[in-house]
């Protein structure tokens, strides 16, 4: 891969495949991310991107017959470390997914403060700033700060999206697992989701699954091509949309399959 | 999106290498038209130019739209962006032909000759370098473009060995001055339409593998 020695690594995984039963989902991938960049995670349906993404922060410990072989680490730490707790590995790699998942009913605030109340933290003043704070950095503070006490589930599509991206800040994740996160929202969202993960990799690691090739070419620095269950190609962005090595990327990102 | 695109990259591709085989057939025009002395084929030359420029407008204005509207990658942005930029190359090179042929016209009008300046060997080579950079451009023949980028090199050096003769000309006979300046610009004509050769096989070396190999020598 071209030029990638002055970035600091932040997740790795090494020969990573993940099995539904005996069908592996995910096969041997290794793959490097680097620290507060954003990495896109691309190809055809099924071809193991999300099973993938959720491979990092542990979510196929809720899936029956579900098996992860090979290493995932964060920096340096192995995540399926049997002594670790998924709850703790998961306040570090937090998750964003296709659909927003605001709970409807419960407050903004609540919304955004939930998984710090989950932890054990209850004291108002830090709850406040750490609502607010989210708020800000999900760019969503100017529009529902007068309502903060209204449900998550008034909000619009594009709102509610920002609010679960607001929750999974709140615990200050290092990295952020981003699962189509635009792809039930509007154009007008879209567009400000995408300039929210701009403004947000000076902070956090982002990895993002996405089927808008355009989208991962706006927003990542780094592109990762999957094919049935493989990792094909991985480089820079700007390598992997002008000058692809694999052909197959090649007729993926040009439209010919997929 | 991809077959639109592809539908529309074909359409693109006939209008350019038409415009190829206009540019291509001028400069062997113009070429002929200092050897022969034949005004009327110089005078040819000269009027497809406004055809050249105009298609080559068109070009450029349908480059920017697959650009706009398909937002293409890899090989379809290389070819596009190639596409693009060798555009301008053939309009310059369109315009050197022009110069050539209005030379020519000047000398004839002279009715002066000088039969120690011949182009011959010049000619034929900056001839080949063009028609073997279309040539590599259509068939992205890497091999091809790899020989135009080498024989910019003899061109170059023809022309400066024209260049003296010329100095030499003028320290003898400095009387001569307009014949020999026709010369020296013919010259320069064929000289800069090498180099243009040399652009356009560059870009399809980039075009077929995504290297920039300009500013290598």
């Amino acid at each position: 891969m071209d030029n990638v020695i002055e970035n600091k690594l932040r997740l790795e995984t090494i020969g990573l495949s993940v099995f539904y039963g005996e069908n592996p989902g995910v096969k041997d991938v290794s793959l490097k991310i680097y620290d507060k960049k954003v990495t896109a995670l691309i190809g055809p349906s099924g071809c193991g991107k999300t099973t993938f993404l959720r491979a990092l922060n542990r979510m196929h410990d809720l899936t029956r017959g579900a098996k992860v072989t090979g290493k995932a680490l964060i920096d340096g730490q192995d995540i399926y470390d049997p002594k670790l707790d998924p709850v703790i590995i998961r306040r570090k790699i937090g998750m964003v997914f296709q659909k927003p998942t605001p709970f409807p009913t419960m407050s903004i605030y609540d919304n955004v403060v939930a998984g710090l109340k989950l932890v054990g933290f209850r004291d108002r003043k830090l709850l406040d700033e750490v609502c607010e704070r989210s708020l800000r950095q999900s760019a969503l503070w100017d529009e529902v700060k007068d309502r903060l006490k209204t449900p998550g589930g008034s909000l619009s599509g594009g709102q509610q999206q920002r609010l679960s991206i607001a929750r999974a800040l709140a615990v200050e994740p290092e990295v952020l697992l981003m699962d189509e996160p635009t792809s039930s929202l509007d154009p007008q969202s879209t567009n400000r989701i995408e300039e929210l993960i701009g403004e947000l990799k000076d902070q956090v690691t982002i990895i993002i699954v996405t089927h808008n090739m355009q989208q991962a070419s706006r927003v990542s620095d780094y592109t990762a091509f999957f094919y049935i269950g493989s990792l094909i190609e991985y480089n820079k962005t700007t390598k992997i949309f002008t000058s692809p090595d694999q052909k197959r990327t090649e007729e993926y990102i040009t439209g010919q399959f997929g | 999106m991809s077959k639109y695109l592809q539908n529309e990259l074909t359409k693109l591709k006939k209008k350019f290498y038409e415009l190829c085989a206009v540019v291509e057939e001028d400069v062997r025009d113009a070429v002929r038209s200092v050897y022969e002395g034949d005004v009327k084929l110089a005078e040819k030359v000269i009027e497809k130019d406004r055809q050249i420029d105009l298609t080559e407008i068109e070009i450029e204005e349908d480059c920017l739209k697959l650009l706009a509207l398909y937002q293409p990658v890899a090989i379809d942005l290389r070819l596009i962006i190639s596409m693009l930029k060798i555009n301008s190359d053939l309009e310059r090179i369109g315009d050197l032909a022009v110069n050539i042929s209005e030379r020519c016209i000047k000398i004839i009008s002279l009715n002066r000759k000088d039969d120690s300046f011949d182009f011959t060997d010049m000619c034929e080579k900056a001839l080949l370098m063009v028609k073997n950079s279309i040539d590599s451009m259509i068939d992205l023949d890497m091999k091809k473009a790899e020989m135009v980028i080498e024989a910019d090199d003899e061109v170059d050096r023809l022309h400066e060995s024209v260049f003296g003769k010329v100095k030499k000309a003028l320290e003898k006979q400095p009387d001569n001055f307009e014949l020999l300046s026709q010369y020296l610009t013919i010259s320069r004509s064929l000289e800069r339409i090498g180099d243009h050769a040399t652009n356009i096989a560059e870009d399809v070396v980039y075009m077929i593998n995504g290297t920039i190999v300009r500013h290598q020598g």
